[in-house]
Formats: structure tokens, sequence, C-alpha cells
């Protein structure tokens, strides 16, 4: 089945439930969305899987846009646990803060989040891209297997622990660097893939080599140089 | 999992809706706890005390507990039923009321004891609790209420939260304490009551003791940070007061707004979601060990 969406097509939370809306996004092969009244649902707009446009207007619960692909999901409000979870490609936006594990086990597209972070972000990241307006709480881009945790403000207590391959770059301070997690040399190829990752979120005026990098250490895991082209 | 929710009067403009509005938002929380359910209204000041009782048998005599506190206690007592609750009305003592309850009748379980709080719980759906006590209609200055995914100790009345016992002092958790059995039987040596095997009544218990001897709410909960080992995250009343505080890792949900009228926090945002002008809150995540408390008297 497929929804022929010319327009923006408005779903209001005030009278649909969160199952017959994201049966409809979950119908659609274009178009463009507009939720209205979140307020604070959860699993709102999960399990996309087509190039659709989905603006929620208001803060959202758990789980919002989580194993997303394709789609561009924009929050215009705030965000609860596990926003993002597990995405696969797309672009998933959040204007204000999102709270833990935003990002979680991600393997691919995007995640902006404007405002500030919470515990946890990124956690077991795999190839997602997530970028921070303000800063991250504790724990963040734990177990970070691959993928780039960009934040623009600062981190908290143990970032980055335990991480394989994943590329951080944090503007402002951190807090503590977890288990394994070192700070690296910002070399051009860096300053380049951020710049691109910069762009790409929005933010073209932030200079790239104001950033400090960190990573692996690789004495946690049997990291062998030869296989470098597979991470 | 448990669902916390907490509204804080920063003006009196919505008192009277004070308990229509913690209805609202204890209704959100149904699903993260069905267990059971509690909550605790914090009204004006009363001259004398009120202590708000249980009786799980249907047995219990109210009438011949309140004469025999009042031959014991020498002071007039007024007792009036709720459901399998009472509340009582002491110009004596009100702690000393309670001791005498615990070790006299054991057949009553004291819920609370103050000038101010009033404190109910129940198990099953927390709507039916809520209406059952009669929530919506209260009016007050600050609220409390939980309803409880039983993890640590049975579901029973008496292990619902609230949990209170100091004087207008009273605790809601979400998570689990580990270290519990050790705090208690340091606690009892010093001379607390405790009534249930409940971890939170012990957190509850810690926080009313550090008070009796003389901290302010912020101190009870600095030194509770470092004695307390497991997840939580709390929301504590006071006859004046209302803190929020959740452990070092963060490990339980909660999320904070306030407005020029109020302040809410809640396990999850769609209880808050219900409360008037929220739409120009300022939201926020409350950051591991860190205390955020509002006070009438600071």
């Amino acid at each position: 089945m497929s929804v022929e969406t010319l327009s923006n097509t408005a779903l209001d939370l005030s009278t649909l439930s969160v199952r017959e809306i994201n049966r409809t996004l979950h119908a659609a092969e274009t178009g463009a969305f507009t939720l209205l009244h979140p307020n604070g649902a959860h699993a709102l707009a999960c399990g996309l899987n087509a190039p659709i446009d989905v603006s929620i207007q208001g803060h959202a619960g758990y789980y919002c846009a989580g194993m997303n692909k394709a789609a561009t999901v924009t929050i215009d409000g705030t965000a609860g646990t596990g926003l993002a979870e597990n995405i696969m490609s797309g672009t998933v936006r959040v204007t204000g803060d999102a709270s833990q594990s935003a990002g979680a086990s991600g393997h691919g597209g995007l995640v902006v989040i404007e405002g500030d972070a919470s515990a946890r972000c990124g956690i077991s990241m795999k190839g997602v891209d997530i970028v921070v307006g303000g800063s991250v709480g504790h724990m963040s881009a734990f177990m970070a297997q691959s993928g780039i945790l960009a934040v623009l403000g600062d981190a908290g207590e143990a970032l980055g622990d335990s991480i394989y391959e994943a590329h951080i770059y944090v503007r402002g301070t951190v807090a503590g660097l977890g288990a394994d997690c070192i700070e690296k040399e910002m070399r051009a190829e860096h300053v380049a893939e951020l710049r691109a990752l910069l762009d790409r979120a929005g933010y073209p005026d932030i200079e790239p080599a104001s950033f400090r990098r960190y990573g692996s250490a690789r004495s946690l895991y049997h990291f062998n140089v030869d296989n470098v082209g597979t991470y | 999992m448990c669902g916390i929710v907490g509204l804080y009067l920063k003006s009196e403009t919505l008192s009277d809706d004070l308990g229509r509005l913690t209805a609202l938002m204890l209704h959100e929380m149904r699903g993260r706890g069905p267990d059971s359910a509690g909550f605790a209204v914090y009204g004006s000041p009363e001259s004398g005390s009120k202590l708000v009782l249980l009786s799980e048998t249907d047995a219990v005599n109210w009438t011949e507990i309140g004469h025999r506190l009042e031959a014991a206690q020498g002071a007039a007592i007024d007792i009036s039923p709720i459901a399998n609750h009472a509340v009582l009305r002491t110009e004596g003592d009100g702690q000393a009321a309670r001791d005498w309850l615990i070790a006299h009748a054991p057949e009553v379980t004291v819920l609370s004891v103050g000038q101010s709080i009033e404190l109910f719980k129940g198990i099953g759906d927390p709507d039916l609790v809520a209406e059952r006590f009669g929530l919506a209609g209260r009016s007050g200055t600050h609220a409390i209420a939980h309803t409880r995914m039983a993890t640590e100790s049975a579901v029973t009345t008496a292990g619902s939260h609230p949990f209170s016992t100091g004087a207008d002092t009273c605790l809601v958790h979400n998570g689990s304490l580990s270290n519990h059995n050790g705090l208690r039987r340091r606690l009892e040596n010093s001379g607390e009551r405790f009534q249930t095997e409940n971890d939170s009544e012990v957190a509850a218990g810690y926080l009313a003791a550090r008070m009796r001897s003389g901290d302010t709410l912020s101190e009870a909960v600095k030194a509770a940070l470092k004695d307390l080992d497991g997840f939580y995250t709390f929301a504590i009343g006071t006859a004046e007061g209302f803190a929020v505080v959740r452990d070092p890792i963060a490990c339980k949900p909660a999320v904070m707004a306030e407005t020029d009228d109020w302040v809410a926090m809640s396990s999850e945002f769609r209880a808050i979601a219900k409360l008037p002008g929220v739409e120009h809150a300022r939201i926020w995540e409350p950051k591991p060990s860190q205390i955020y408390s509002w006070s009438r008297s600071a």
C-alpha cells in the first residue's frame, strides 16, 4: 500500500494513536508529515523506511525515530531516552535537548541535537554520525565502534569508555576520559572529516580546528592494523 | 520501573488545583507502576499534629485506638476513617503518638505524621487509588506521588510509596538500594523505627534521621549520596520544600520543568505535559548527583 502525499499532511496525537500515526508513516513512500501535540508520547516515528519528511511539533518521549532508515525526522522540542536508537540512515534532528542514550547503537545516518544530550550519548554507536550543539553527559560514546561523535560544548565523565574505532571530537572541556580512551592528534584528514560533518549538520560557521580529537588507545581489544580497512 | 511525579507551587494561584493536577500527572505514570500507588499532599500547617494511619485488617477499631492513645497521651484525639486509612489529629506530641502506635497498635501502620502532610496509598490501578482517597479534590502547596512496579519487596499497601518516617518528610523512589539492610540496622540502633522491609523506607528514615539531628534537606541529601548504594531517583517533600536527586550514574529517568507558577518533576515528560503553561516552561533533565531543591523558607 502506498499513500500519495503531495503536500504536508498533519497528524494530530490528540485524536490519533501512536500506532495509527506510525502506520500512516510506514505506508508512505514520499511526502511530508507534521505531528501535532506529541506531549511526550513514546515511539513516535519509529521504524521509518522511506525518504519521507516528518516534523514533530513539540516534545517527544522515548525512542523517537528509532531504527530510522532514509527518513528525515525533525523534533521541534526535546526528546526523551533513546532518540534515534539503532538509526540505519537518514537524518534525525532535535532542536532542544535529548535525554540519555541518543543515537544508541546507530549503524548509519546523522543525528543532530541542537541542545544538550545527557548521559551515554552515542553508546555502542556503529557508524552513525552524531553532532551535539551543546554538551553531552557522562559515558558518552561508551563502547563506540564506528562513526563520529562531535560535541560543540563539553563532555561529561568517562568519555569514550572502552571505545573501539569511533572518532570523537569535542570543542569544550572533557570532565574525564573513560578506560582506553585517549586524546589524539588532530591531523588534516580529521579537520576535513569534521568540516564535512559540521556542514552536513548545519554548522558551517563552526571552525573544526577548534576541536580536540579523542579515540581508542587500542589496548583493551585485539586490534590488528592489517584489518584497519574493515572498521 | 516505577513512576514518580512531584508538583511544587510557587504561588497560591493554583493551590486549589494541586490535587487535580497531581492526579493528571499520576494518571500518565500508570504504565510505569501498575502494582500500587500513593501520594502525599502538603496543605497549610495545622496547629496540632495529624497522623495518617493504615490498617489492612477489617477488624480495626479506629475509635478504640483513638481512646487508647488519648488515655496514653492525655491529649484530645480526633480520628476520621477514609477507606482503610484514618486521619488522626492530636493536640499532643505527634512523634510520640507515632511511637506509641507502632509499639501498641500492631494492626496499624503509621503512614505520616506532621502538621502539613497527608499521605495515602493503596494496591492496584493508580487512578483508583487516587479516586479512593480524593486526590483530585485536594488543595495545598506541594504534592508527591508514585506508581510502583515492585522489585525489592512484596506488593502490599504498606510497601507502597511515598514513605515517611519523620515529621512532614516523605520520599518517593524509582530504583533499588543494595545496602538497605545494613543501613536499616544502623538506623534502628540509633532509635529509628521502621514498619516494612522496603528499601525505600530506609532512605526515607535516613533523611528523617539526618534532619532530626540538624541537617537541612540539602545537607541530608548530600550525605545520602555518599551513604546510599544503588539506583535511585528520589523526590522528597518537607513542610516547606521539595527536592529531587538522582544517583551518580543517573540510572533512573527524571525530567523537570519550571514556570513562574510551579516546579514539576516526573519520570517522563508526558506527565508534565498536562500542566497549565507548560508550553512556556523551562524543561531540563536533572544531572546525576546534583540536588535540586525549592523551599519557601530559604
